[in-house]
């Protein structure tokens, strides 16, 4: 869009070549195809570059936080990095959120934001920020550059740092007089900073005790993360699974790295995880947790959790073994390899366990507490919603959602069936992370369709990303659940605050009516026997007309997001699904 | 009460360092007794002591999130180890020329420095581990301390520790065939004490 007719050489231009240009020639060096970003006065000098060497795509954004989701959504879905470009202060500022999204979730960024020019640094300028001290605990690490030299070698490490080991967003904060330097042409290889070594096998010892302690065990449970997908291990999992026949739970961020339908996937454990899923847990002598933080969603009441299991622990990040729960058997290592390992080992077991009787019982917890909702005639129940896009949709396509209730609804009703076809904010929970995540997944993976489930809270958040999606006729089709709530805390204020519903009360403006009037398309759908058409329609006019679709769905406004476990509560305590009844 | 765990950590030396890792511990609520920064002899590389203090699970936390800090090369825990550890304080204490003669006696004592006097006040420089320290400061206190300053701890592990191979030019981190297992000490062998992994080998990509 911004690509002149004829790039130009700086070498034949007379043109010296500058920082600015070394980290365009850097980037693309790198494979780097797309950036997500907005232009202003410190950064004009890298603009200008991109503008000269028009070999990147640049995507031009409604607001930066924006950027810094559509750069998640774009990594998520693809397994790159995610390039984001800003320029200093309020424009670098304005990526905080996305980064500390970046960085819960283990999403792989690079931001470069402009700055002002070393010389007034300190001096509080015009659109000065210290983002190296603002983003320092919400980046995997970050730089200030001090001399055009060390350009190259920073920008080759920070996107080695970004996707190596526990990925993570790394910031380059790139003053204008660094940008505007003249530079020798250098491409520095991808490498790592002294002393920065992620693990990447686990030790062969801890993996023989693992194996050890699984062969012993007779009410095993695997427990996968966000680690699984993210380290492209869903395979080695289902390996492992099956070879050895133990049932699979995933945290939200895991959804996907077993298919939703196989025989021994549990569904999500946690605050609104399965019933059986967290019994299984609960009952488990030995669970296998792999890529996982044990975050308090998951766990519930810490000591509460798994009482009677010994924890194995997989994990590439050495922090997060034994930090919220005292493990048996640590092994730290990238989560493909380890699984693997194990997956071998068990199928070399002479005498295989028999984990029959436990898989009974947990089909036993299946049948007595299944996935159920509450519908009634005239008002579509969102789960309703869920599952009939669940049951439409070909197991490739991707969905991203946004925070609250239609989440949940999304991790417990939508059939994953393949890694990296959710996309959420599991860590931090931004509300506003959905349309620019999904189009920035759209943006990655054009061949796939993106499905945006969303809430009419945290759609109105970011919702200046659908001039991004017209400008650059980005298809993804927005599913709004509209209970005019922010739903999810209506739900605590019924269920833990005597009902007083503070300020959940949202009227949201006709998000079909304002999606027409930003060029996109929009239809409003409140009748039950609308939703299939409706939702074909939607497919169709994406697909077609190459713009996004809002499809605005009136759903029950009182709905609960069940099962639940009350926050500080033990999982095994969980409220069931309507109409079922806890046996103690 | 909780245990004083000394760490070091060696760092590379780049602006914004020390507040990577002082945000890290005020940020995690570890709780700082002493920190001390120094460059060491490679103007590359800066080496930060701190002591800790906190229960062994605590002190096992902050040894893995300090790893996690790329700017971090090397973390040793020395506290189990057999070390040498050496602080210094100035002590400014009252004096006048009659209660001289009893407050250089203490200072001997201690093999404490004088290193002014007058009519008014001694200044007392003390070398040493941190009992010794806090030791000599409990013995002067009653004679009136009238200001005071203390560096950080500095450790080091006696003999050829872990430290001492990264000078030695073998890099940060060797890869160790079998863990060693002190379950009582970390429940997470593959980090007693040194980051066991070798350099990463994607097979893909």
């Amino acid at each position: 869009m911004n690509t002149p007719a004829k790039p130009i050489d700086p070498q034949q231009s007379g043109q010296p070549f500058t920082g600015a240009d070394a980290v365009v020639a850097g980037l693309k060096h790198q494979g780097v195809e797309m950036i997500f970003g907005m232009i202003g006065g410190q950064i004009m000098p890298v603009y200008d570059a991109l503008f000269k060497d028009g070999g990147i795509k640049h995507i031009i954004v409604g607001h930066e936080q924006g950027a810094a989701h559509m750069a998640e959504g774009y990594a998520r879905a693809t397994g790159k990095v995610g390039v984001v470009l800003t320029t200093s202060g309020p424009g670098a500022t304005n990526l905080v959120t996305g980064l500390a999204d970046a960085f819960m979730d283990s999403t792989p960024l690079v931001a470069i934001t402009g700055q002002v020019s070393s010389g007034l640094l300190g001096n509080d300028a015009f659109q000065e920020a210290d983002m190296r001290g603002i983003t320092m605990p919400i980046t995997k690490h970050n730089y200030q550059i001090n001399s055009v030299e060390e350009l190259p070698e920073v920008l080759a490490e920070a996107l080695f740092v970004a996707l190596s080991g526990r990925p993570g967003p790394v910031l380059i904060d790139l003053p204008r007089d660094v940008a505007v330097a003249p530079c020798s042409r250098v491409l520095a290889a991808p490498s790592a900073p002294t002393g920065y070594k992620p693990p990447y096998r686990g030790h062969p010892l801890q993996i023989g005790r693992a194996l050890k302690v699984l062969r012993t065990a007779r009410r095993p449970v695997i427990l996968a993360g966000g680690g699984v997908v993210s380290a492209g291990a869903h395979e080695e999992l289902t390996a492992l699974a099956e070879t050895a026949g133990i049932p699979v739970t995933t945290s939200l961020m895991g959804l996907g790295a077993l298919p939703a339908d196989h025989a021994l996937f549990l569904g999500m454990p946690g605050m609104h995880g399965t019933g059986y899923a967290n019994l299984a847990l609960h009952q488990a002598d030995v669970i296998l947790c792999v890529g996982t933080r044990l975050d308090d969603r998951i766990t519930g009441k810490l000591e509460a959790f798994a009482p009677r299991a010994a924890l194995i622990h997989v994990d590439v990040d050495a922090s997060e073994i034994g930090k919220n729960l005292p493990c048996a058997v640590p092994i730290v290592g990238d989560a493909k390899p380890v699984l693997k390992a194990l997956a071998q080992g068990a199928a070399g077991w002479e005498a295989k366990p028999d984990y029959g009787p436990w898989r009974r019982q947990i089909a036993g917890w299946k049948r007595r507490y299944p996935m159920t909702y509450a519908e009634r005639p005239g008002v579509l129940a969102p789960q309703r919603v869920v599952e009939t896009l669940g049951a439409l949709l070909p197991p490739e396509a991707v969905i991203v959602t946004g925070v609250g209730q239609h989440q949940m609804y999304t991790a417990q009703f939508y059939p994953f069936r393949r890694p990296r076809t959710l996309i959420t904010s599991g860590g931090l929970g931004t509300m506003g992370f959905g349309l620019p995540a999904a189009i920035g997944a759209k943006l990655g993976r054009p061949e796939r369709e993106v499905f945006l489930i969303d809430g009419d809270g945290s759609f109105l958040m970011t919702i200046q990303e659908l001039a991004t999606a017209v400008r650059y006729r980005v298809p993804v089709v927005a599913l709004i659940l509209n209970n005019s709530f922010l739903g999810m805390v209506r739900q605590w204020q019924e269920m833990f605050y005597d009902q007083r519903q503070a300020e959940t009360d949202l009227q949201p403006p006709p998000y079909a009516e304002v999606a027409r009037a930003f060029g996109g398309l929009g239809r409003r759908v409140t009748a039950q026997e609308d939703l299939e058409p409706a939702l074909a329609w939607a497919r169709r006019q994406a697909a077609e007309r190459r713009l996004p679709v809002v499809l605005d769905v009136a759903v029950q406004r009182d709905a609960l997001v069940l099962p639940m476990v009350p926050p500080g509560g033990a999982n095994a305590e969980f409220i069931p699904c309507p109409g079922q009844k806890k046996e103690d | 009460m909780d245990r004083m765990s000394p760490i070091s950590v060696l760092v590379r030396n780049e602006t914004g360092v020390l507040s990577r890792v002082s945000g890290l511990f005020a940020r995690r609520g570890f709780n700082i007794h002493s920190l001390a920064v120094g460059e060491t002899d490679d103007p590359n590389v800066s080496r930060i002591s701190v002591v800790v203090a906190g229960e062994p699970p605590v002190i096992e936390q902050v040894v893995k999130q300090l790893r996690r800090l790329v700017s971090v090369i090397k973390v040793s825990d020395l506290t189990d180890k057999p070390r040498v550890e050496r602080g210094l304080a100035l002590i400014k204490v009252k004096a006048e020329p009659a209660r001289r003669g009893e407050l250089l006696q203490l200072a001997a004592v201690f093999r404490a420095r004088v290193d002014h006097v007058d009519n008014d006040c001694l200044i007392l420089e003390v070398t040493g581990n941190r009992e010794k320290v806090e030791a000599f400061i409990d013995i002067m206190r009653p004679h009136g301390i009238l200001e005071m300053a203390r560096t950080g701890q500095i450790a080091m592990a006696r003999g050829r520790g872990p430290m001492a191979d990264y000078w030695a030019g073998g890099g940060p981190d060797q890869p160790e065939e079998e863990a060693t297992y002190n379950l009582a000490r970390t429940s997470d062998p593959n980090w007693d004490g040194e980051q066991t992994n070798a350099f990463p080998e994607r097979e893909e990509k």
